[in-house]
C-alpha cells in the first residue's frame, strides 16, 4: 500500500551473488557432456553440479523421485542441471553462455495412453455398478468424455529465494512460499542439515495458489547450494519467463463419465474414470488425484457410484499443486454431466440438480454420511434470487446464454490427513500487554494474519491491535501444516481460538501468572471422523463448503470468443471471519476459474510451453473480468472457529462447468472441455 | 542523472541504458516498484513519468533526465498519511497479495485524476493495464469508485 512491504527481490543484502538455474532443452534424454568455455574465466563464478549435494539429491516430497538437480537421465523440458552465481548479472549472463550442454534424446511420451509409468491409482466404489450395467431396462445411459488444460496459477510476484551461509554449517533461507516447513524438510534431506542448522523464513508473498506450495523447495534447495559453494549469500529470483517455462502447472486430463438414469431422473449410477497427466516427477500427484477422485461424483446422491482415478507421467514438467487441487477437473466434468443428462430426459438441469443433490444425512460416494453444515438447497436458492435478469442478445452475431452449476468442495486435509499432520500453534502473552501468535500459517494475500488476530483478540479480549503475529520462521514458530488445502481458517484458525481462550483463563487466574505465559495447542482430529486410506471408504472431509455459480456469457458468432460479462457465485463457507476477505478471496478465486475456462491456455510443442510469457500466457484484466456479486450464506460447522469452513480453492470450482453450459446455451454447442477458445468455439459451431 | 522522485532530486551515475525498474530499485533502493514480467504486460512495475502511467521495465533510465517521476511511495499525504485513495483500498479490502498494488494504484491515482467522475466501464479501461491475480478486480473497482469526486 505504501511501498513498504519487503518481498523475497525487494531485500537489499550486501555482497550477495546473483544464482542462475541451467536447464535442459530436451524433454527426454540423457547429457551425453557438459562443457565449459575455457575461454570464460570460470574463476570468477561458482558453478554447483549434483556432486556439490551434502545431502540426498533429491527434492523431498511424497515420493522423492526428483532430483535437485538431474544426473545423466533427463524427463523433461527446464530441468534443472547445473546451478550458477556469479557477483553481476553480466557476468552471470556470460556465465551461461559459455555453458554447452549435449544429450543424447530419447523418445518422449506426451500422449496419456502410452504412458508406462502410474504415479497413482485410487478407486472409490460404492453399490454394485457392474450389476446396474449387465441388467440395464428402461434407463438412459448418457456417456460423455471431458478434457481439461493445464493452467498457471500466475502469481504476480515470481518464484525467488535468497540463501545465507549462517556460522556452524548452517543455511537461512528467505524466500517467497507457502509452506515454510516444506522448504526446511526438503532443505534438511538436500543439504544434510538438522533440524536447528536449516531456517527458513517466509519473506512478503506475491501471490501462491498453489504454486508456492512445493515448487518453493527447488528454488530454496538451489539458492542454498549456491550460497554453501560460494560462501556468501545468493539471490535467486525467477524472471516470469523461466517461471512459466519451468514451475508446475494444474493438471490436466481426460474424464469419461458414463451416467444411468431412470426415465423420471432418478439417478442409477456413476461409472467415471479419471486419468490426470502428473508430468515427468511425481510431486503431489497422488493427493491431487485423491481430492480429484473424492470430488468425481459432484455433489449428488447417487446409490450405484465406481470411480476410477490414475494420474500418470509424461515428460512434460511435472504438474503439481494449484487451488482446487483436481477438485476443478473432476467436477468440471460431473457438472456438465448433469447438463448432459438433462437434454437427454428433456427436463431443465436445475430440476435434476435438486433431485439429485446431497442433502442433510445423505451419503457420498466414499459412504460419507453428512451430518451437518449441507447447504445445497440454500446456495442453490440464494444464487438464483442474486442474479440479474437475463436477457438474449438482439444482436445477431453476438449470442447470450446462461449456465449454473452446483458444487461442493472438502475443507481440509483429506481423510487422516490432519490427524497425521497434527498441526501446532501457540499463543503468547508478553510482559508488554500485548499477545503473539506462533504460527507457520503463511499469509500471501487472502488474510491469514487478519483473522488470526481476529480470533486471537476476540478469545483473549482484546483489541486486535494488542495482537501480533510472528514472523513465519521456523526457528520461532511450530509448523502448523502447509498453508493448502481450504484449511487455514478452519483447522489452524480454530486452534487459535483454542489457545486464545485457555490462555485468557490462565490469565485471569489469581495469583497472576508470571509473564511470558504460552500456551501450546496441536490439532486433534474429532474421533467422529473415520477414513480408511486402503479402501477410500469413510470421512473423506470433517465438512464440505457449497457454491452455486450462475454465468452470462456473451459469445461473438463471428470471432468465437467468450465474454464472461456477470457472474453472481452464493458460497457457503460456515462462517466468514471478515466477511470483505473472503468475498475477495472468492471474487480472484472465481476469476482465476473463468482465466481457466476461457483464455488461459498453455499451447504445447516438444514437451514445452510455447506461450511461456506473459505477453502470449493471458489471464483475465480489469476489462476481461465479469460483474461479480458474491453472496455468503452462513451455515455454520461445529468443529470450525465460530462455525467457519474451508473457502480457498471451493471458488475454483464452479465458473468453468457453468460457462460452458452458457456457452451452449447461448449457441446449441457443447464444448465438454476447457479451455473454451475462439478457435474450439467457432470450430464446434462450424461442425454443428 | 538527475530527475525528480517523489518531489526530491536524485542525482546518481548510472548508465542510461539500464531500465529505470532497476534503478530504482537496486540503486535508490525505493522497492515498491515491482517485477511482474519484465515485458511490460502486468503493470507491477508502474510509475509516473510527468504524471503519465508508464511500465518502468520499458523505459531506459537516460528518459527520464529531467522529468518527474513519482512511484507508490510518493502517493501518501505530505504528513505520511494514508491517502484517500490508499485509504479506500484497504477499506474495500482491494488489496490482498499487495504485489500489484502500488502499480494498481498509481494507475488508479491517474485515471482518477483524468476523469474524477470515471464509471465503472472507465474504471475497467482504466486498470486494464495492470494485472492483478488475487482480487477478481471487483473489490478495486469499488475501491476506486468510492474516490470519485
Amino acid at each position: 500500500m505504501t511501498g513498504r512491504a519487503r518481498y523475497t527481490d525487494d531485500l537489499v543484502v550486501p555482497g550477495a551473488w546473483y544464482g542462475k538455474t541451467v536447464r535442459s532443452s530436451i524433454p527426454r534424454g540423457r547429457v551425453r557432456s557438459i562443457t565449459f568455455d575455457p575461454a570464460f574465466d570460470w574463476s570468477q563464478v561458482v558453478v554447483v553440479t549434483a556432486q556439490d549435494i551434502p545431502g540426498d539429491n533429491v527434492v523431498h516430497l511424497i515420493r522423492d523421485d526428483q532430483p535437485a538437480l538431474a544426473v545423466g537421465e533427463i524427463r523433461h523440458r527446464e530441468e534443472p542441471i547445473l546451478l550458477i552465481a556469479a557477483p553481476d548479472r553480466e557476468t552471470l549472463a556470460a556465465a551461461e553462455r559459455a555453458i554447452r550442454i549435449e544429450y543424447d534424446a530419447l523418445e518422449p511420451v506426451f500422449d496419456l495412453d502410452r504412458a508406462t509409468e502410474t504415479y497413482s491409482e485410487i478407486e472409490i466404489r460404492k453399490g454394485e455398478v457392474e450389476e446396474v450395467f449387465k441388467g440395464l431396462k428402461d434407463v438412459e445411459v448418457v456417456e460423455r468424455t471431458f478434457k481439461v488444460g493445464l493452467q498457471e496459477q500466475l502469481y504476480i510476484e515470481p518464484q525467488g529465494a535468497i540463501a545465507f551461509p549462517e556460522p556452524g554449517g548452517g543455511i537461512k533461507v528467505i524466500g517467497s512460499l507457502q509452506c515454510p516447513y516444506y522448504v526446511h524438510r526438503a532443505l534438511k534431506r538436500a543439504l544434510a542439515l538438522t533440524d536447528e542448522q536449516a531456517v527458513v523464513i517466509q519473506a512478503e508473498t506475491g501471490g501462491g495458489f498453489g504454486g508456492k506450495e512445493e515448487y518453493p523447495s527447488i528454488v530454496a534447495i538451489h539458492a542454498a547450494l549456491l550460497a554453501r559453494k560460494a560462501g556468501r549469500p545468493v539471490r535467486l529470483i525467477y524472471d516470469r519467463h523461466e517461471d512459466l517455462a519451468a514451475t508446475t502447472k494444474r493438471h490436466p486430463g481426460v474424464i469419461r463419465h458414463r451416467t444411468v438414469v431412470r426415465r423420471d431422473g432418478t439417478l442409477v449410477a456413476q461409472d467415471i474414470e479419471i486419468v490426470l497427466d502428473g508430468g515427468a516427477y511425481c510431486t503431489l500427484t497422488p493427493v491431487v488425484l485423491s481430492r480429484a477422485a473424492i470430488h468425481a461424483a459432484g455433489p449428488y446422491g447417487c446409490p450405484n457410484v465406481r470411480i476410477r482415478a490414475r494420474a500418470v507421467a509424461t515428460n512434460t514438467p511435472p504438474n503439481g499443486a494449484f487451488r482446487g487441487f483436481g477438485a476443478p477437473q473432476s467436477l468440471f466434468a460431473a457438472e456438465l454431466m448433469v447438463e448432459h443428462v438433462a437434454e437427454r430426459l428433456g427436463v431443465p438441469s436445475l430440476d435434476l440438480r435438486r433431485k439429485w443433490m446431497l442433502r442433510l444425512g445423505d451419503t457420498t460416494a466414499t459412504g460419507q454420511q453428512l451430518t451437518e453444515s449441507v447447504s445445497s438447497g440454500l446456495v442453490l436458492d440464494a444464487a438464483l434470487k442474486a442474479a440479474p435478469p437475463f436477457h438474449r442478445s438482439n444482436v445477431p452475431s453476438v449470442r447470450r446464454g446462461r449456465g449454473l452449476s452446483l458444487v461442493y468442495h472438502g475443507s481440509g486435509f483429506t481423510g487422516s490427513g490432519e490427524k497425521k499432520l497434527g498441526g501446532k500453534i501457540a499463543v503468547e502473552a508478553l510482559p508488554d500487554g500485548t499477545f503473539r501468535i506462533l504460527t507457520a500459517s503463511t499469509e500471501i494475500g487472502q488474510g491469514t494474519k487478519t483473522i488470526f488476530s481476529q480470533l486471537a483478540a476476540d478469545a483473549l479480549g482484546v483489541g486486535m491491535d494488542k495482537v501480533v503475529v510472528a514472523p513465519q520462521d521456523t526457528s520461532l514458530v511450530p509448523d502448523s501444516g502447509p498453508t493448502v488445502a481450504s484449511r487455514t481458517a478452519m483447522i489452524v484458525g480454530g486452534l487459535i481460538h483454542q489457545a486464545g481462550l485457555e490462555l485468557r483463563a490462565r490469565l485471569e487466574k489469581r495469583p497472576k501468572p508470571a509473564l511470558p505465559v504460552r500456551v501450546d495447542k496441536s490439532y486433534v482430529q474429532p474421533d467422529t471422523i473415520h477414513w480408511d486410506d486402503q479402501t477410500y471408504r469413510g470421512d473423506a472431509y470433517p465438512v464440505y463448503a457449497w457454491a452455486c455459480t450462475i454465468v452470462d456469457v456473451e459469445v461473438d458468432m463471428l470471432t468465437g470468443e467468450v465474454r464472461v460479462t456477470d457472474l453472481v457465485s452464493a458460497v457457503d463457507c460456515g462462517k466468514a471471519i471478515h466477511p470483505v476477505m473472503a468475498e475477495g478471496q472468492i471474487e480472484g478465486g472465481m476469476l482465476q476459474a473463468v482465466g481457466w475456462a476461457t483464455i488461459e491456455e498453455i499451447k504445447m510443442k516438444d514437451g514445452g510451453y510455447q506461450n511461456d510469457r506473459l505477453a502470449t500466457y493471458l489471464i483475465p484484466t480489469a476489462l476481461d473480468a465479469p460483474r461479480i456479486k458474491t453472496v455468503l450464506v452462513e451455515n455454520p460447522y461445529s468443529g470450525g472457529p465460530f462455525g467457519a469452513k474451508g473457502i480457498g480453492e471451493l471458488p475454483m470450482d464452479g465458473p468453468a462447468p457453468a460457462i460452458i453450459a452458457a456457452i451452449h446455451d447461448a449457441t446449441g454447442v457443447w464444448l465438454d472441455e476447457v479451455p473454451a477458445t475462439p478457435e474450439k468455439v467457432l470450430a464446434a459451431c462450424a461442425s454443428r | 542523472m538527475r530527475f525528480t522522485l517523489n518531489g526530491s532530486t536524485v542525482s546518481l551515475d548510472v548508465a542510461g541504458t539500464r531500465r529505470l525498474l532497476d534503478v530504482l530499485r537496486e540503486d535508490l533502493h525505493v522497492t515498491g516498484t515491482k517485477e511482474g514480467c519484465g515485458e511490460g504486460e502486468c503493470g507491477a512495475c508502474s510509475v509516473l513519468i510527468d504524471g503519465e502511467v508508464v511500465n518502468s521495465c520499458l523505459v531506459a533510465a537516460g528518459q527520464v533526465e529531467g522529468r518527474e517521476v513519482v512511484t507508490v511511495e510518493g502517493l501518501a499525504l505530505p504528513d505520511g498519511k494514508l491517502s484517500p485513495l490508499q485509504q479506500a483500498f484497504v477499506e474495500h479490502g482491494a488489496a490482498q497479495c499487495g504485489i500489484c498494488t502500488p502499480g494498481m494504484l498509481l494507475a488508479a491515482h491517474t485515471l482518477l485524476k483524468e476523469n474524477p467522475k470515471a464509471s465503472a466501464d472507465d474504471v475497467r479501461v482504466g486498470l486494464a493495464g495492470n494485472l492483478c491475480r488475487c482480487t477478481g478486480y471487483t473489490k478495486i473497482i469499488d475501491a476506486v469508485l468510492a474516490c470519485r469526486t
